[in-house]
């Protein structure tokens, strides 16, 4: 078992299931030769060639587009926009296509597609290059959405990604890429999609949270369990649909949730986590639910005084857990 | 034409028939009120099964836009299934029921399925060629939409696509002059569509689309040269939308009847037909004949659909994903 960072777990699932599955292949701006821009298809070209590794035109929606098209004929194709911020083109494609054509179709045709995207802030990207875009497609039954934590877990669920019959958004915060590193196992493992999963068991307060904020998370749990506060850390991983059981038991527990998000507040993902938690766990809530998220405005600004100000990071989820806990 | 069979140009004939007479009969059940929705093919069946006939129906992929009802019947889609469509009912193969009528799709005759939103299928036909040529498949995909779908992003970004891929695919606009009310002088400046083939690389041609061996020409020819590795070809098939837009439109809100009535005097349709006399090919009693077996075929047809069952109510919530094989 070798120590991956999170980027050289992508890499590894690629090249995992392009060996395994000669219908896999990869398709995107700078992903062939180059290796990707964030390097995420480092190699691949090499060992694959430029049929399997395409380097396609710059336009978004052909690459979304033609994904779908080969994913109908019966392909495994994976499409990589090359920051989540340029995906908008290609949102035609993927809500009004991929989404719906399994329903569409009563069931005839489907489309197994992944789309890649590398999100969030944290590395001077500005307003374009930094945005957490999961929201926009969160409300579309038909597609999938994977936001994984680690390496451990960008391994098992890239792979569940490109097996699954139906499309799957999956994307990456790039802040992780090179920051989080973990052992990784060179077996060929899956992690499914659909389910959350408690990354740290506790008694007082849950942290619901997802991607690279659950690393915040761990750390603000290691400062507060000094201080004998117990947090409990539900990674979502999969953020639509969510898996409403493992947040109902978790928040039935602890009485107190706390919910995390890179995300502008309004209209994110955990409200949709604290709706779940207001029509379950009512009578088991201690204090009421508490958010934490980036303020409503467009994305990260590119003054890094203003990131800073953007972003979460482990003292402010530290200081709104303990908040919480002495509620 | 001659160096078609007889039996093939009278079977085109029947084909673009069938096609008119099941879209005149949902505009009645429309206009009686049986049926909430039509969207028509009068004006381009001949462009479309004269296309159509020029593929492979037993390997070829196809794309169609929601005006295609001549490829669809070429392809393997029959009367009643269109009917079961119209009618939105539980067999129609093309949705079961939850799309509105011409969203063409049928898996087992490889009709991909469509959205509203037009131009994206061009896309999918790129990927779909692309992934037949990966498979070394000797197969072409074939998509279709509008003149004035061509200028959606999707359109551009898929021929361009496919010009620096050399991908097999054969792009037909089927330009019936009006985009819902916009006419074509007001959609594009360029004197013909086909002539946007030059930005992308590939082969570009115009045809008279009420010109059956035309139009079966150029598909014919763009098939061999994606076969043969030369890549996309652009096809424009000029003729005339000869309804309004669709059974919510009134077109003569934004055109004149005699612009409809000049159309209507070289309807492909009816040149095909007395060219076919003329050659003797076609004979009054022929016609006569197909257009009683097409009228029992039409009739059967409503009378199943009308009286087969809607969707089950409990399956509104099926197939947003791939069921767990119990």
């Amino acid at each position: 078992m070798a120590v991956l960072s999170y980027i050289q777990a992508v890499t590894l699932a690629l090249k995992e299931e392009m060996e395994r599955d000669e219908k896999v292949f990869v398709l995107g701006e700078d992903v062939g030769k180059r290796g990707g821009v964030f390097r995420a298809t480092d190699g691949l070209y090499d060992q694959f060639g430029e049929k399997r590794v395409i380097d396609t035109p710059l336009a978004e929606s052909a690459i979304a587009g033609v994904g779908i098209g080969a994913a109908m004929y019966g392909m495994r194709p994976v499409a990589e926009m090359q920051f989540a911020d340029f995906i908008m083109p290609a949102i035609n494609q993927i809500i009004s296509e991929a989404a719906r054509i399994r329903y569409r179709s009563n069931n005839d045709w489907n489309c197994p597609i992944t789309i890649r995207a590398p999100y969030g802030a944290g590395v001077h990207g500005g307003l374009y290059h930094s945005q957490s875009i999961e929201a926009i497609f969160a409300n579309q039954p038909g597609l999938k959405i994977v936001m994984p934590s680690s390496p451990y877990d960008v391994k098992g669920l890239l792979k569940s990604a490109i097996r699954d019959e139906d499309p799957v958004l999956f994307l990456e915060h790039k802040k992780a890429y090179r920051l989080l590193k973990e052992e990784v196992p060179d077996t060929d493992y899956t992690i499914p999609i659909g389910k959350a999963e408690v990354k740290r068991e506790g008694t007082d307060v849950t942290v619901v949270t997802y991607g690279l904020c659950v690393h915040f998370a761990k750390q603000a749990a290691e400062k507060l369990a000094q201080d004998g506060i117990s947090v409990e850390i539900v990674d979502l991983r999969t953020v639509y649909p969510i898996d409403e059981e493992t947040i109902i038991q978790s928040v039935s527990k602890t009485g107190k949730a706390l919910l995390v998000t890179e995300d502008n507040k309004e209209g994110s993902i955990i409200g949709e986590v604290a709706a779940i938690i207001s029509e379950n766990c009512l009578f088991d809530l201690d204090a009421p639910v508490k958010r934490l998220a980036a303020p409503n405005i467009p994305a990260s600004p590119f003054a890094p005084n203003l990131e800073k100000e953007f972003l979460i990071n482990t003292d402010k989820v530290e200081r709104a857990l303990r908040e919480l806990a002495e509620f | 034409m001659d160096n078609l069979s007889n039996e093939l140009l009278l079977e085109m004939y029947r084909e673009m028939l069938l096609a008119r007479r099941i879209d005149e009969r949902m505009w009645l059940l429309n206009r009686s009120g049986s049926i909430p929705f039509v969207v028509s093919c009068q004006g381009q069946e001949v462009m479309q099964v004269a296309a159509a006939t020029a593929l492979d129906k037993e390997q070829d992929y196809v794309l169609p836009y929601y005006r295609d009802l001549g490829v669809v019947l070429h392809f393997g889609m029959t009367a009643k299934d269109l009917m079961l469509s119209a009618y939105a009912k539980a067999e129609d193969p093309n949705s079961g029921g939850r799309q509105m009528p011409s969203h063409f799709s049928q898996k087992k005759n490889r009709i991909v399925t469509g959205s509203s939103p037009v131009t994206t299928q061009v896309p999918h036909a790129v990927g779909i060629a692309l992934a037949a040529q990966m498979e070394q498949k000797n197969i072409v995909s074939f998509v279709t939409l509008g003149e004035g779908s061509s200028n959606q992003g999707d359109f551009h970004e898929g021929l361009n696509y496919a010009g620096v891929h050399k991908l097999p695919v054969i792009v037909m606009v089927e330009n019936n002059k009006y985009a819902i009310s916009v006419p074509l002088n007001k959609q594009v400046a360029c004197d013909s569509i086909a002539d946007r083939a030059i930005g992308y690389g590939i082969h570009g041609v115009k045809v008279d689309g009420n010109d059956t061996m035309a139009v079966y020409n150029a598909v014919k020819e763009a098939r061999e040269r994606a076969i043969n590795g030369e890549g996309a070809t652009l096809i424009e098939a000029v003729s005339y939308r000869l309804t309004p837009h669709s059974s919510d439109d009134d077109d003569m809100t934004y055109r004149t009847k005699d612009e409809v009535d000049q159309a209507k005097s070289i309807d492909g349709l009816h040149v095909f037909k007395e060219e076919l006399k003329t050659k003797g090919i076609l004979t009054d009693e022929i016609d006569k004949e197909l257009e009683e077996q097409i009228k029992q075929v039409i009739n059967e047809a409503t009378t199943y659909a009308e009286n087969a069952p809607y969707p089950e109510i409990d399956t509104i919530g099926r197939f947003v994903y791939a069921e767990e094989v119990k």
